[in-house]
């Protein structure tokens, strides 16, 4: 099987312009649907404003923990859960804040999460890292680089056990391309049959080592050549290119029950999480990464395309902005859990002699 | 009532529980085309096929991580880890993803799995091959960590812990896989995970064992019997929840305790056992407890090494001994 880079072309790798820049191939919207570009828009806005808002309240110290944000990958975010149906599953790391509203958990579940309030999509158990959501088939956001993956595998042998159609998406990022789980995974997978896309999110940076330090093959989507699994380099700026390559992937895992690898690259506009002030990072990669917001560059494209006037710009910002606020007026006014509920979550089956002792309770009350 | 093996206890179990639910399936090294390393998944393959007896690659983190993975979507994977050494490959998938993602999701998803695994020393296979690390993974909340010591109990638990809706950590010592014992023709009875054994009653000490040592303290106490010493023994069975109230329960009876375990001294299972007894039983105690283990060394090849780093019924023997002489009491 050979690597096909196709929709991304086989761009060359270097710190600086390490893509071909969007114009000179970009896929087109002539074809494409106004409502639908519109709604791309619209929630690539909502993701970037929520992410603003989370920042904002994270220096406010109303979330706690890390906070790691999409910033920047709006587009990659958007265009890998359009490809989506409702029925597949998905797999994320830490940095899912984007993803989960993607998959369609309303953005107030997701903020008072990040809250640690009880009506939070894990119900105020995991925080940013870590949400989930049975309905919206989010089968959860991994605090463990890599952790996943061996999961994301797992579900699929379920889907595949059962004769299901159901098509299994692992995001991960970069960096993770180099644990021993990544290699593991993608050899089950591959053996077994398994429906499944991994996506690399290749924003060129793992917290501060970049790709070019930390795998002896950067280009990353070939990693899979060793295990015969078919990699596809994307335009992660580019949301149409990317719900494009994603689909195509879906669909052939879906039909051919087997495993795909896809790379999209992407910038991170800030730094690994909300305090990290990436002092690493070159003047060029910061402007790099500020010309390529995705979110600027479709908005500009819609305008020239004539999808977008200034009244609808002006009516999806006051919207966003709306929903932005309602979800953090929500978590801000949703209630903690209760520290009744502390024992409640250990085990799914009720067992004899659990321990449910506070910390300075007595082992034996005489 | 038939006399099997342990081995075939757990075999049969599997057989059944896979005939009874659809969901359950097998996983692991060598399970199938091989039959398994010690031969507990005989003959499964042939009867149940690949899809639900699967040979995995040698890529322990990968496939338990993969079992976690299905289970989250419900299914029943009982895996078998060739031993519990290579189980330190999985710790991540065990300890950060199995025990985790119930509590850590807010109780949405459940992970219904069974990881089987032997261990133990006494087999010379060296320090790599011949521990006994349960303690790692009793220490964790979210698992469940099971180590029955008859064939009975193996059954009986084995068929819990594929029913429970958690991770549980099956623990077979390779010292008992020969061992047989009385099993009900067609029995169907789930132990209770979370509950200890008191499978002998006594009155002048309590001697309290799990696994391979809970079957020597029968085999210790019997003997003792003929010397007009009357041992209480206690089977743990379960190492995570622990029963302390049976454990304190029988020693505010005898006064007085020996714990034998198969594994190391400092900071192990013994040592829980002892402070349970210390906060419970502390009044009724003529003398200190005294704990019963291995060497705290990398057990050694050499047989005589080994033998001598191993607990044995002479060194439990020894420990009740003494502990009924610091009581006060005259013996042997
Ligand atoms: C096993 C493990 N090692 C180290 C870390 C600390 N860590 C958290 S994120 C990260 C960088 C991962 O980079 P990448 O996979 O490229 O993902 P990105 O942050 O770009 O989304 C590291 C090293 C961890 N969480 N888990």
């Amino acid at each position: 099987m050979a690597d096909t880079a196709k929709k991304g072309g086989g761009t060359a790798r270097s710190t600086g312009g390490r893509r071909r820049s969007r114009k000179d191939a970009a896929p087109s919207i002539a074809d494409e649907q106004p409502k639908a570009l519109l709604e791309y828009y619209r929630q690539m806005l909502l993701i970037r404003r929520f992410e603003e808002r989370t920042a904002q309240a994270y220096t406010q110290a109303r979330i706690g923990g890390y906070c790691h944000l999409n910033l920047g990958e709006e587009a990659t975010v958007v265009g890998l859960m359009t490809a989506l149906k409702e029925r597949d599953y998905l797999f994320t790391n830490y940095r899912e804040h984007g993803y989960a509203i993607g998959k369609g958990i309303s953005p107030r579940e997701v903020m008072a999460e990040l809250y640690g309030r009880s009506t939070g999509v894990s119900k105020g158990w995991g925080g940013s890292m870590h949400m989930f959501d049975t309905e919206a088939r989010l089968l959860g956001g991994y605090g463990i680089v890599g952790g996943q993956l061996p999961l994301a595998a797992g579900a699929a042998l379920a889907v595949s056990y059962r004769g299901g159609d159901e098509v299994v998406m692992c995001q991960m990022g970069d960096g993770t391309t180099n644990i021993g789980a990544f290699h593991e995974t993608l050899n089950i997978a591959a053996l077994w049959n398994l429906p499944v896309v991994f996506v690399v999110i290749n924003n060129y940076t793992g917290m501060g080592t970049t790709v070019d330090k930390s795998s002896a093959e950067p280009e990353l989507h070939k990693r899979g050549s060793a295990y015969r699994i078919e990699g596809v380099r994307v335009d992660g700026q580019d949301v149409i290119a990317v719900r494009d390559a994603a689909s195509d992937l879906v669909e052939r895992a879906r039909s051919e029950q087997r495993p795909y690898l896809l790379e999209t690259m992407s910038h991170r506009m800030k730094g690994h999480s909300v305090v990290d002030p990436a002092k690493y990072r070159t003047k060029e990669q910061v402007e790099e990464a500020r010309a390529n917001d995705p979110v600027a560059a479709f908005e500009a494209r819609l305008e020239e395309a004539g999808v977008l006037d200034d009244d609808a710009k002006k009516e999806i910002a006051d919207s966003v902005r709306d929903e932005v606020t309602d979800a953090a007026d929500f978590a801000e006014n949703s209630p903690n859990p209760e520290v009744s509920t502390l024992f409640d979550y250990t085990y799914a089956t009720p067992v004899a002699n659990e321990s449910t002792r506070m910390p300075a309770d007595p082992v034996f009350a005489e | 009532m038939s006399v099997i093996t342990y081995r075939q206890a757990l075999r049969e179990t599997l057989r059944a529980e896979m005939h009874r639910d659809e969901d359950v399936f097998l996983m692991g090294e060598e399970i199938g085309v091989f039959e398994g390393s010690y031969k507990i998944t005989e003959g499964l393959l042939k009867e149940f096929g690949e899809r639900r007896v699967r040979d995995t690659p040698i890529a322990e983190e990968g496939f338990v991580g993969a079992a976690i993975g299905a289970a989250m979507l419900g299914l029943r994977p009982v895996v078998e880890v060739m031993t519990i050494n290579f189980s330190l490959l999985a710790l991540d998938q065990i300890v950060n993803h199995a025990a985790k993602i119930y509590g850590m999701f807010g109780g949405q998803n459940s992970v219904p799995m069974v990881i089987r695994m032997p261990g133990g020393g006494g087999q010379q296979l060296g320090a790599t091959h011949s521990q006994n690390i349960e303690l790692y993974y009793s220490f964790v909340p979210g698992l469940k960590v099971v180590a029955p010591s008859t064939p009975a109990e193996a059954a009986a638990m084995l068929r819990a812990a594929i029913r429970d809706d958690d991770p549980v950590l099956f623990l077979e010592n390779l010292g008992l896989y020969n061992t047989k014992g009385e099993v009900p023709d067609d029995d169907d009875t789930v132990a209770e995970i979370g509950r200890a054994a008191v499978t002998r009653e006594g009155s002048d000490i309590t001697l309290i064992g799990y696994s391979r040592m809970a079957a020597v303290a029968g085999q210790v106490a019997e003997k003792l019997a003929e010397d007009d010493i009357s041992v209480e023994v206690v089977d743990l069975r379960s190492l995570r929840p622990l029963d302390r109230e049976t454990i304190v329960e029988s020693v505010r009876k005898t006064g007085c305790a020996v714990v034998a375990e198969d594994d190391w001294l400092t900071y192990g299972i013994g040592a829980e056992i002892a402070a349970t007894i210390q906060e419970g039983a502390f009044d009724y105690l003529d003398a200190p407890v005294r704990r019963v283990a291995m060497a705290e060394v990398p057990m050694p090849y050499s047989k005589p090494l080994e033998t001598a780093a191993l607990p044995s019924a002479e060194s439990i023997t020894t420990a009740v001994h003494e502990t009924l002489r610091a009581v006060g009491r005259r013996v042997g």
